[in-house]
């Protein structure tokens, strides 16, 4: 067989906008999943049982289903909670771009949970009893005493976590959103270019990560140095 | 809001099959697929995790690049690779997928992704296992005379995997949820049988929960048999040994 790579530069500018879109999409999930993910962990570990099973629950039930099922599932019910929020009378369309971002933050948040609740738990309780002998309320130690310091010890992990995230965005191919292979994908299907097409998708995702990846290994022996 | 209606998992698909036999069928599908790339991860895993920890360094670079190589390129793209690029390259395998069943080549695509891509995560876990053993081990081993396949025979091997089941037992349970992946190349499994029954009835939020409820069953019970395995091979005084 032939390889004609023509087709690549034939549709770069496409695939660009899908590009963006990628990581437009991997920048806000990760963003919003870790803010909603940090409040999950503090809601996991809160002493009062009903708010930490509620949020073990979710973080659980995300955790078991394939991320698949959970874009089918909101790609489903987005449109129905909206109808009942604004009270119009069709359920109003928001497009498989809008939707996905909505899910990749509620979904990620459930794994960024984790991976805070590790990092405050990792922090010893000494800090804690410290910070409420100063007079500080439950609000200030996390925000100025426990977060920070969790944040910093979780960074290589959440970096790790985010690297995953911009590969599993490309899951957005299944409700059709346009991102980096589902733009590549369309190309490939009209112009009946498979092979180019998916080996240049492949090789463009492995430099990208596998050069992150080794940033984000650097940055974990420097930060293990100073601490 | 959704007029929910519970025996639509009685009714006839336009197939003839009862929507119900659909989704077992389904989770038929999940499981051999899952089962399958299972095998081959735990085989080419525990291989390429060895290899890894070896002195020899053009196997130790071998087993990275492997790793790194299905580490840094989506699952998606993968299966897509495995599906629509690699048989365009071996004549013979292509012959194959144009005569055969296309649930037979979906298949096989699909075991093959999933196994490989598992068994890179699955040699970083084994690493990690063997390296976490103190080195005494090693040298022990090799003061008794043994050499370096029995030293990883009947030594090393044995105390890793022990030590390192509750990750295995993640990863079996990320190979199973991403076996729903395989719908993008047509195979039938679970999560295809569920869509494909919400876009005949209309009914999705019956059709995505019990997609949900079975998911949640089979990871309880992956997690329950991988409970009971770390129970009975807990080395005594050591571990969860109790």
């Amino acid at each position: 067989m032939t390889l004609d790579f023509d087709v690549v530069s034939r549709s770069l500018p496409y695939l660009w906008k899908g590009f963006l879109y990628t990581v437009e999409l991997t920048a806000i999930a990760a963003i919003g999943g870790l803010f909603f993910g940090t409040l999950l962990a503090l809601a996991r570990l809160s002493p009062m049982k009903w708010l930490s099973t509620l949020a073990a629950g979710y973080v659980n039930l995300m955790r078991s289903i394939p991320l698949v099922l959970v874009l089918f599932w909101f790609f489903f019910l987005m449109p129905q909670v909206l109808q009942v929020m604004t009270g119009g009378d069709r359920p109003p369309q928001i497009g498989a771009e809008r939707t996905a971002i909505i899910t990749f933050i509620m979904f990620e948040a459930a794994y960024f949970c984790e991976i805070m609740r590790a990092g405050i738990q990792s922090i010893p309780r000494g800090q804690v009893y410290s910070a409420y002998a100063l007079g500080l309320t439950y609000g200030q130690s996390m925000r100025l005493v426990i977060l920070p310091q969790a944040f910093r010890n979780m960074i290589p992990v959440l970096l790790t976590q985010t690297i995953i995230l911009f590969q599993d965005t490309s899951l957005v191919y299944v409700i059709s959103a346009t991102d980096f292979t589902g733009a590549a994908s369309k190309i490939a299907q009209r112009d009946g270019r498979l092979v180019e097409m998916y080996l240049f998708v492949a090789i463009v995702y492995f430099v990208l990560c596998y050069t992150l990846s080794i940033g984000v290994k650097r940055l974990q022996k420097k930060i293990a140095v100073i601490r | 809001m959704f007029n929910l209606d519970w025996t639509i998992f009685f009714q006839d698909s336009p197939g003839g099959d009862r929507y119900l036999d659909l989704l077992i069928s389904g989770i038929w599908w999940t499981l051999g697929v899952s089962f399958a790339a299972w095998i081959i991860a735990m085989v080419v895993g525990s291989l390429v995790g060895t290899v890894r920890t070896t002195q020899n360094a053009w196997l130790v670079n071998l087993g990275n690049a492997w790793v790194e190589l299905f580490r840094n390129v989506p699952l998606l793209v993968q299966m897509f690779l495995w599906y629509f690029v690699i048989p365009e390259f071996v004549p013979p395998l292509k012959r194959w997928v144009v005569q055969a069943d296309p649930a037979h080549a979906q298949f096989l695509s699909a075991v093959l992704c999933l196994g490989l891509f598992t068994s890179a995560r699955i040699a970083e876990q084994v690493r990690a296992g063997i390296q976490s053993l103190s080195r005494g081990q090693r040298n022990a081993g090799m003061a008794v005379g043994l050499t370096q396949p029995q030293v990883y025979r009947y030594v090393l091997l044995p105390m890793a995997f022990r030590i390192i089941i509750p990750p295995l037992t993640s990863e079996t349970m990320n190979l199973i949820k991403n076996s729903s992946i395989a719908l993008t190349i047509g195979l039938a499994e679970l999560t295809f049988r569920s869509r494909e029954m919400g876009e005949y009835t209309f009914h999705f939020f019956e059709a995505f929960s019990a997609a949900t409820v079975i998911y949640i069953a089979i990871a309880m019970a992956a997690n329950r048999v991988m409970a009971v395995i770390e129970r009975r091979v807990a080395v005594p005084g050591f571990i969860a040994g109790k």
